[in-house]
């Protein structure tokens, strides 16, 4: 292997990495307050992408410069947030939040199967691809390797925002407090005067913005297909396990960690590629149950 | 807690006031009315046939409700089953029927039993995906080896012989049919009394109370990797029965949606309920072939829409509603002596 072959694989990581740790996070930030693992989490990811195309084309068809499609992203992620995921809480989960585990997973797995059928409904089965936004910022040459600056400077960037962001948020604004206090005792939190259901609708849209957001900051780089949704939830589940469910920072390491391991395969074994994410999961999970920043949760008799 | 895996009790012998007389009664008629099937309506007989391979793969998905778990992979087991029928078939032209069946069912066992060692650390949200997960990656070795497994396409699965015999198209259904109904009857049965066993009783403790399981000694693990291979094992009947009768395997046995379609049947029927696994099968599969015409691009969101409604108000399944029918028939019957319908 050599340099120029190692750099690809390393930026190919990076950057694949930075896309599932932003959908990862949502998934990992809805299941920390809420203790609900939210499955259509990957449907939400497939509308955004979807979404960001479809606004994408009808914008520059009207004779927009290409750089508009980034407001635009920013636009579909709070579109699938808003007339997504606040209806989903509303309407559902508000009901089962006393129910068993199970029964929750349940809840939202259908959810999940409604969500697929009506991306084919309204979008098709053909492909899209819609790659503006990724040529209108250009390409950068390190080390002899030319890359996207879209891929390798712009993705990475916002997912380091968005992780220190979401901290800064959730540690050091009032509503971030709120969220933190309602998740450590809901209860105690309601008798203070913290309206709990609130808090809980804000947090999963925002999840759900990330998801979409997650979505639309990757429609330029593949094409949209449908089954994405599904193949992203299991993977996005594999980075929230191996760091430990609700682990924020913890996220961030396992995705780079799986972002890698899975661009490296690419160039070494590519057959296997799609595997390495899970191997990588149940490698850590066999040896650290809990994932690897989880800590083993004390048992309630 | 009143959740959709409690069936009500359903241990059928046990049932207080005469209901068990009744209920036996019901199965054996709808077991002979299924077993006329090929006389009555022969244009029926492959989709039931169909139907009860799934019922089959179903029960292995209730086996797991039993003891509050839900697995959205099994569908695993299903395709392992049916490739290894498939495998056996090519390097072994002209095997037995039985030899698939074991083969399948090998298959299935050895590889619930990996996974099973593993996924047994786990309950609920972790045990479900961790299984998704496993079945995502059997999926994808199928469709990326494909110079071995054929891809996409999968492979062809030619007729077994039956005990040395090769037989017509006709017959070997025939054969298939009558065998999918005693292994229907018979892991149905096997399976109700393997829940009213101690080891079936403490693998229903870990949905009650799995610390007081520790308590007493007992390993959940265990016990729970137990009732595993049972229901991959069932899995793998299904699996196997399936790909005989439609003579080809493809990556979509092993598909999410496939899975999917196994936890809805168990909670359509009644989650937990072993009739209700067949009954819930039967009725989807039929609805399904005639919904198709007019709703096929719209399938996965009605099934999605009526899990919905089912877990929100009718919780205990088909099974729940027809104890109800029952319970309430024999209430009115007693007092008013008139035919509640």
């Amino acid at each position: 292997m050599n340099l120029t072959i190692f750099l690809l694989a390393l930026f190919d990581g990076i950057s694949y990495a930075a896309l599932v740790f932003i959908v990862a996070l949502g998934l990992t930030l809805i299941f920390g307050v809420m203790r609900i693992l939210n499955v259509a989490h990957g449907s939400l990811y497939a509308i955004g992408a979807y979404a960001t195309v479809s606004l994408t084309g009808f914008f520059l068809a009207l004779g927009f410069a290409p750089v508009f499609a980034f407001p635009l992203m920013l636009v579909s992620a709070v579109l699938v947030g808003v007339l997504l995921g606040g209806p989903i809480e509303w309407l559902l989960l508000r009901r089962i939040y006393d129910k068993p585990e199970v029964l929750q997973l349940l809840v939202t797995f259908a959810v999940f199967m409604i969500l697929e059928d009506v991306q084919r409904l309204l979008w098709g089965t053909q492909p899209y691809f819609q790659a503006s936004a990724l040529q209108a910022l250009g390409n950068v040459t390190v080390f002899g390797v030319t890359y996207t600056v879209y891929q390798l400077i712009l993705l990475p960037l916002v997912a380091i925002c968005l992780l220190f962001g979401l901290r800064f948020f959730l540690r050091h604004t009032v509503i971030g407090k709120l969220i933190l206090a309602t998740t450590e005792d809901r209860e105690a939190a309601q008798s203070i005067g913290i309206d709990a259901d609130r808090v809980f609708l804000f947090t999963f849209v925002v999840g759900a913005v990330l998801a979409g957001l997650g979505g639309a900051l990757a429609s330029p780089t593949t094409s949209i297909l449908p089954g994405m949704g599904a193949d992203m939830i299991v993977l996005s589940f594999a980075v929230v396990a191996t760091a430990g469910l609700g682990q924020i920072e913890g996220a961030a390491v396992t995705a780079l960690m799986i972002g890698l391991g899975r661009s490296f395969a690419v160039y070494v074994w590519p057959e296997v590629a799609v595997l390495v994410p899970y191997l990588i999961m149940v490698l850590v999970l066999l040896v650290r149950p809990e994932g690897l920043f989880g800590s083993p949760v004390a048992r309630k008799i | 807690m009143s959740d959709i895996s409690r069936h009500t009790t359903a241990r059928g012998d046990v049932k207080s006031g005469g209901m068990p007389s009744l209920r036996a009664l019901l199965t054996l008629l709808a077991v002979l009315l299924l077993a006329a099937v090929p006389f009555i309506a022969p244009s029926m007989q492959l989709l039931i046939n169909l139907a009860l391979a799934k019922g089959i793969a179903v029960l292995g998905v209730t086996v797991l409700l039993r003891a509050g778990q839900v697995s959205f992979g099994h569908a695993l087991f299903f395709g392992i089953s049916a490739y290894a029928g498939a495998f056996l078939m090519a390097s072994l032209p002209g095997a037995d029927l039985i030899l698939v069946l074991i083969a399948g069912v090998l298959g299935a066992a050895l590889s619930g039993l990996l996974v099973g060692l593993f996924v047994v650390r786990y309950r609920g949200i972790f045990f479900g995906m961790l299984n998704l997960a496993f079945s995502m990656i059997f999926w994808s070795i199928l469709e990326k080896f494909y110079h071995v497994t054929g891809g996409a396409d999968g492979i062809r699965l030619p007729r077994p012989t039956v005990l040395g015999m090769a037989l017509e198209r006709s017959g070997f259904e025939a054969v298939i049919f009558y065998l999918s109904i005693a292994l229907m009857v018979g892991l149905g049965w096997f399976t109700l009394r393997w829940f009213a066993s101690p080891v079936g009783q403490i693998f229903q403790t870990i949905k009650t109370n799995e610390t007081r399981l520790e308590y007493l000694g007992l390993s959940p693990k265990r016990v729970l990797l137990s009732g595993y291979l049972l229901s991959a094992i069932l899995c793998g009947v299904g699996g196997s029965l399936m790909a005989m009768t439609q003579g080809v395997v493809t990556p979509e046995y092993v598909w999410w949606v496939r899975s999917a379609e196994m936890v809805f049947i168990a909670v359509l029927g009644g989650a937990g309920s072993v009739r209700g696994a067949f009954i819930g099968a039967l009725i989807y599969e039929i609805v399904r072939v005639y919904a198709s015409a007019y709703a096929g691009d719209i399938w996965q969101m009605l099934l999605g829409a009526f899990l919905l409604v089912i877990i929100l108000f009718a919780p205990k399944g088909i099974m729940g509603i027809a104890d109800g029918l029952i319970h309430r028939g024999g209430k009115r019957r007693a007092t008013t002596a008139e035919e509640a319908r």
